[in-house]
């Protein structure tokens, strides 16, 4: 049966990477005893898919990876069991049962909702609320893109799917995935070229706050919670 | 939420910050004012290496086991962090608390190789503490402890540390945390403190040693300069393997390290006596974990760590007595877990392949030989018990069960190595790859050819070994040993299916400089180290001219410490140590290897090494009852009377 789990990463553990993250949760997996499946064939490895990888520096509160596995478990026990065996720093909140034919976690991603802080003394200067709001109103916002290979334009402007300057931070959902990726550093060097300023090196504590399928659904609504009554994990057993 | 000793700003402009902040599943987190002695325990490598390492990971789980002490860690970090550090003044700190180390109490370093010398300087200088021990003269500044296999000749670092920890950590901590809270609390000074360390069994302090130099540069003497301190210090040996420190739960790095897996350390020592192998000599007399043991501590790691992968340690895993026993209970228990087993230092024999069949991916996964020389007649000179037809008899097994891939590890260098045994490197080569298809049908060949890979390194003589005594090459040897080596595979009728790669000749003799170096090359290598010198383990950070410079600047011609052939009678920088095995024994190997006489392992004949005195392991196992009178060499075995007078020996 395939769950999807959400997770928080904060703290120390912003500075690991996405193998790291990776690596993490396979060996907690296996440590908080959760009977995870596991491909077939030479090497065999557990069935695994994170939505979409966070870069290094970056917390959140809204991660996701789908896992696979051979015997019932309910969300709440799930929850206790793997964070008894995890680190500070990487909590899961959520444990979803996914409907068998739902598309793997990271197929899934079309958006992402971010919190944009500024460090002490590097915010844009001036008043960059309004001036974001301006910034918006552009009727589209080009941005150079450039790879090894080559440079492409993109309209960022497509990819701002919602937004809302708060009192500290900048509240914005960005399109994420395959089809059109827009990063927060991306959307916040466009808007401090726009100010006619130079971004200040690390200015940016950004918090990705939730991630989201189609319909903008986050995507644990996209699975049920799972719960701890016998007859229904009796019941699921026969989805394994 | 846990603090950081370093902002956001470097952690996120440095390569890998995962190496500093800590935090790792397993990591041990106490209040630093619910603890009388604080620990940091150095590793002078990157995480990734250091993190790597068995007796890291025992000596953090001891130490974290007494509840008055909490240990830390520190690695050296990598050289853009260094750089930072350096410019902005900022202390090097422990992984756990990210508190400076110059405030910690002990800074236990572990010394596992020669060309880590310039990053024991790099952590001290680095942690703000005086780089030599004479300048550390009160309390201001942990007391710096050096152990680990180089350790058995201190001498070259001697100025930089306040004491050594001779041999097997497990034994004498306790005693010098206890000795040491009741001197702090006596107020006695630095000095005292060390004085009365100088007394426990396995402890040196360097100051409290005069060394008296001939006038050909050789030693005259070294004798203590305070009354109660050993001439001789004993290293120090658990003997009570089964019984003794271990941890359940080793810490889980979050970045892939160099060994990413749980180590089961299943004996400690060797029987093999191969006559250029260090460890051999200084890890006796075997011990062998009680198989209950062994598997506990496996059930217990896996399941705390959640590692894919287990091995086995050893020096010789197949000696092992009970190997099919715990084999058969790691398979059973591995594949419930989905965990894989490693099993390296094998001996390929059927055994070893059935079992590598069941637990390992063949068309991965390559087979290993180390024949170490090229002739029989070599491997007879240095007691490698492994003969040609073992080797091709087990290629032959290896390629009907499917491998296709073969190591062979090779020296060059070793003593009396004259061509006819260099060629016998390529011939062998040569005869493995024919093996393959003299085995394999034609339709039968999965990639179509045989992979062989020969490597070779070079010979570098170690002290406690056979070959002390022994002249190492010239750098020029090295690399024309190394071309005759090329020539002769790459005329081999099957040089297509081989692969030849060897080691750097400059490192291998700085190596050797250093390994039998003595107190005098301490100023050389303060002096490489100002000058910029750290990662000289790193091919890419080793600067040989740097150091050839230094050596000339100093005076100190570096052939005097390895080309040069030592009388029997010369007294050796380490001869102050007793590493267990007598000097008489060591002589009558290095006679015998001239000879080309080889020598049974430890439980076909006792060689009278000397270890037996310990009362334990493999000298005393029931069925041989191996150490025998018939060993002829009874003047070793007399010596098992017990460490007392040893301590009190006379000067050398």
């Amino acid at each position: 049966m395939k769950l999807r789990i959400k997770f928080r990463k904060y703290g120390v553990l912003k500075f690991i990477g996405h193998l790291d993250v990776m690596r993490f949760f396979q060996k907690a997996l296996r440590r908080a005893d959760i009977d995870v499946a596991y491909t077939t064939g030479f090497s065999p490895h557990q069935i695994m898919s994170f939505a979409a990888p966070l870069g290094i520096g970056l917390e959140s509160n809204g991660e996701y990876v789908d896992i696979e596995v051979n015997t019932p478990i309910a969300s709440q026990e799930f929850i206790d069991r793997f964070n008894a065996c995890s680190a500070e720093g990487i909590e899961v909140t959520d444990v979803r049962l996914l409907p068998e034919k739902t598309a793997n976690a990271m197929a899934s991603v079309v958006a992402a909702e971010y919190r944009v802080r500024f460090r002490e003394g590097r915010s844009p200067q001036g008043d960059w609320q309004n001036a974001f709001a301006s910034f918006m109103e552009q009727e589209e916002i080009l941005f150079e893109k450039s790879s090894k290979k080559n440079t492409t334009v993109v309209d960022l402007k497509k990819g701002i799917l919602d937004w809302r300057p708060e009192e500290d931070c900048l509240w914005c959902i960005l399109s994420t995935g395959s089809v059109l990726n827009i990063r927060p550093d991306t959307l916040m060097e466009s808007f401090w070229a726009y100010l006619g300023q130079e971004m200040p090196k690390n200015a940016l504590l950004i918090t990705r706050e939730e991630i989201y399928g189609e319909n903008l659904t986050p995507l644990a609504e996209f699975g049920s919670w799972i719960d701890s009554d016998e007859n229904n994990i009796d019941g699921l057993r026969d989805n394994c | 939420m846990r603090k950081l000793a370093l902002s956001d700003d470097i952690l996120l402009s440095v390569e890998k910050p995962a190496r500093y902040i800590g935090n790792e599943v397993n990591a041990v987190y106490k209040n630093p004012r619910e603890v009388d002695t604080r620990i940091c325990f150095a590793f002078p490598d990157v995480y990734e290496v250091g993190m790597s390492h068995l007796g890291l990971q025992i000596l953090y789980s001891m130490f974290n086991e007494f509840e008055d002490t909490w240990c830390e860690r520190v690695f050296s970090p990598w050289t853009d962090l260094d750089q930072i550090m350096r410019e902005q003044h900022i202390p090097l700190f422990a992984l756990e608390s990210q508190d400076p180390v110059k405030n910690f109490d002990f800074l236990c370093v572990t010394i596992q190789y020669e060309m880590c010398y310039t990053n024991i300087l790099q952590v001290l200088d680095l942690s703000q503490i005086p780089l030599l021990a004479c300048e550390r003269t009160d309390w201001a500044y942990p007391i710096v402890i050096g152990g680990g296999p180089c350790t058995y000749n201190p001498e070259p670092i001697a100025e930089f540390f306040d004491m050594f920890y001779i041999g097997e950590g497990e034994t004498q901590y306790r005693r010098l945390l206890d000795l040491y809270k009741e001197s702090r609390r006596n107020g006695d000074s630095r000095v005292e403190f060390l004085y009365k360390a100088a007394q426990i069994p396995g402890m040196y302090v360097p100051m409290f040693y005069d060394v008296a130099y001939k006038e050909d540069g050789t030693i005259l003497s070294m004798t203590p300069n305070r009354p109660g301190v050993p001439a001789k210090v004993l290293k120090e040996v658990e003997m009570n393997i089964s019984d003794t420190y271990y941890p359940e739960k080793p810490v889980v790095p979050y970045m892939k390290v160099v060994q990413d897996r749980v180590v089961l350390e299943i004996m400690r020592g060797c029987i093999r006596g191969c006559r250029f192998c260090q460890a051999g000599q200084l890890y006796r007399p075997v011990r062998e974990r009680s198989l209950d043991w062994n598997k506990k501590y496996a059930v217990a790691m896996l399941k705390n760590t959640g590692q894919e992968e287990i091995t086995l340690s050893s020096l010789s895993s197949s000696d092992y007595s009970k190997l099919p026993e715990l084999i058969d209970f790691l398979i059973e228990e591995c594949n419930r877990r989905h965990v894989n087993i490693s099993l390296p230092s094998l001996r390929i024999d059927s055994f070893s392949l059935d079992v590598m069949q069941k637990v390992q991916d063949i068309r991965k996964s390559s087979l290993t030989f180390a024949p170490e020389a090229g002739s029989q007649r070599l491997r007879d000179v240095i007691n490698k018990g492994l003969t040609e037809e073992d080797i091709l008899n087990g290629a032959a097994e290896a390629f009907k069960g499917g491998w296709t891939k073969v190591k062979l590890y090779f020296m060059l260098g070793l003593p009396t190595e004259t061509e006819e045994d260099i060629l016998g490197i390529a011939d062998l080569a040569n005869k493995v790859a024919a093996t393959f298809y003299d085995t394999v049908p034609k339709e039968e060949r999965v990639n179509g050819r045989v992979q062989v890979t020969a490597s070779t390194s070079f010979f570098v003589p170690k002290p406690f070994t056979a070959f002390q005594w022994a002249p190492q090459c010239t750098k020029e040897q090295f690399i024309e040993k190394a071309y005759t080596t090329r020539k002769a595979i790459a005329s081999q009728l099957n040089q297509k299916s081989i692969k030849y790669n060897w080691h750097e000749a400059d490192m291998s003799v700085l190596e050797g400089v250093l390994a039998r170096g003595d107190r005098r090359l301490s100023e050389v290598l303060l002096k490489v180290y100002q000058k910029g010198c750290i990662y000289d383990a790193w091919s890419e950070y080793f600067h040989n001219d740097i150091w050839m410079e230094t050596f000339a600047e100093c005076g100190i011609d570096p052939d005097f410490y390895t080309t040069r052939e030592r009388p029997l009678d010369e007294i050796f920088p380490w001869d102050f140590l007793d590493c267990g095995v007598s000097r008489e024994y060591l002589k009558r190997e290095w006679e015998k290897a001239r000879a080309g006489t080889v020598s049974p392992n430890c439980r076909a004949r006792c060689q009278g090494c000397g270890a037996a005195r310990f009362g334990g392991g493999v000298c005393f196992e029931k069925s041989g009852a191996n150490v025998s009178e018939n060993s002829g060499f009874g003047e070793d075995n007399s010596k098992l009377s017990g460490e007392a007078g040893l301590e009190n020996g006379g000067a050398l």
